[in-house]
């Protein structure tokens, strides 16, 4: 295995298959500490099963998902402890506030409520039911798990989706912060993402 | 322990917030034991004599009314996701949900016991064997029904696959839950057919939220 110097995300050989087609094959890159990788292509092309490949929801039909040389199949609490998922659904429950939804992820990450709303611009909202936000606002409240607690693997699924131009603005500093922390970004996007430098792998 | 005392809480939260699906649980229990003595009529032996399957039957009926969302509607918001890889074992997601379900279902049917008992005119004698034997079969069905609602996620119409797959193997607790009011009415001990309910419970105790773990896995 000629593993490139510094490769912390490794994929090998990743194929995919839904029913009999094969939605991709023989795919494998691999990301160092602090890289972004955007993942582009028509619908269907793959992108959100490549995410949840990646997070180890699904599994791939051949190949490997590996982290600093080990199968994160071997270990998948392990590997669930490293990683973010922003899927296509914001995971939020209508009848709880934006401060309670919010609330539970931070028991089980650790991390702060509050800051992590200040994040997002969410903390007027703190009180509401999540019920009443408009879908941007939900999405708002989606991605502010990501500013909870530190976590050195951000997969996201169109994290942009129904965001204003400012709010996808304030994804940047959040975006930098965990580069700059070593942290690895894998988006699925159509529209550009405030990042700097990211690679493209276009499905 | 923190990640399931979290997700345990955010349960009982949900459920407080929607009173409606525990109410029509209970509503629906005693409703049930209300229709007995107009179809059997009112004589007093007769009802007796069927109050104790009849409240079995009603109480586990009403039990199952909340379980077909008790993963779908996770599984919908994409919240399921989250809990997979929360880190919590999936056996333990499980365990959570069940005991989540007995304590928002099982403990306010347990409430309406006496209702329900009054109305199918049970002896008072056997009032005490009757909740006991329904805090143990509420505990199994809430087990059963877990494994039951982690079986029939994403399949079609699973609503109506969950109660028969869960009723057939809740037979036993209607069985010895019957018998156990039955002897508290005769006078003798329930003990015996408590201990077996029991028995029933600390099997499915560890087996059923792990084959609901390895179901939601498999999903």
């Amino acid at each position: 295995m000629d593993e490139a110097a510094g490769a912390v995300l490794d994929v090998r050989d990743l194929a995919c298959l839904r029913g009999d087609r094969a939605v991709f094959t023989g795919l494998s890159f691999s990301l160092p500490e602090g890289s972004a990788l955007l993942l582009t292509g028509a619908n269907g092309a793959g992108k959100s099963t490549l995410l949840r490949i990646l997070a180890g929801l699904l599994r791939p039909a051949e190949g490997g998902v590996f982290w600093r040389g080990e199968d994160t199949a071997a270990e998948p609490a392990a590997h669930a402890a490293r990683l973010r998922y922003l899927s296509h659904q914001d995971a939020l429950k209508p009848s709880l506030t934006v401060a309670e939804n919010l609330e539970f992820f931070a028991r089980l990450w650790g991390g702060a409520v509050a800051p992590a709303l200040a994040a997002l611009a969410l903390a007027p909202l703190a009180d509401l039911p999540a019920r009443v936000l408009s879908s941007g606002q939900k999405r708002r409240l989606a991605l502010a798990r990501l500013a909870l607690a530190p976590a050195p693997l951000w997969l996201l699924d169109e994290p942009t989706t129904g965001l204003d131009a400012a709010s996808v603005e304030r994804l940047g500093p959040l975006l930098a912060a965990h580069r700059a922390g070593g942290g690895i970004v894998v988006a699925a996007t159509h529209i550009p993402l405030p990042l700097a430098a990211p690679l493209e792998l276009r499905l | 322990m923190r990640a399931f005392a979290a997700l345990l809480g955010r349960e009982i939260r949900l459920a407080l917030r929607h009173p409606a699906d525990t109410l029509a649980a209970v509503l629906f229990f005693v409703l049930v034991s209300a229709l007995f003595p107009f179809g059997v009529g009112p004589a007093p032996e007769t009802l007796a004599r069927l109050a104790p399957g009849a409240l079995f039957a009603a109480a586990l009926l009403a039990a199952l009314l909340p379980l077909d969302r008790l993963f779908g509607a996770d599984a919908e918001d994409g919240t399921l996701d989250q809990l997979l890889l929360s880190g919590l074992p999936r056996g333990a997601i499980a365990a959570a949900k069940a005991l989540g379900h007995w304590i928002t279902t099982g403990l306010p049917l347990l409430a309406a016991t006496p209702v329900a008992a009054a109305l199918l005119n049970l002896p008072v004698a056997a009032w005490g064997a009757a909740l006991a034997a329904l805090a143990l079969a509420t505990a199994l069905l809430s087990l059963l029904g877990t494994l039951g609602a982690a079986l029939t996620l994403g399949a079609r119409r699973g609503s109506v696959l969950l109660p028969l797959l869960v009723l057939p193997l809740a037979i036993p607790a209607v069985i010895f839950g019957a018998a156990a009011i039955e002897a508290a009415g005769a006078g003798l001990s329930p003990a015996p057919f408590l201990m077996l309910l029991g028995a029933g419970v600390s099997l499915a105790l560890p087996l059923a939220p792990l084959a609901a773990g390895a179901a939601l896995s498999a999903e």
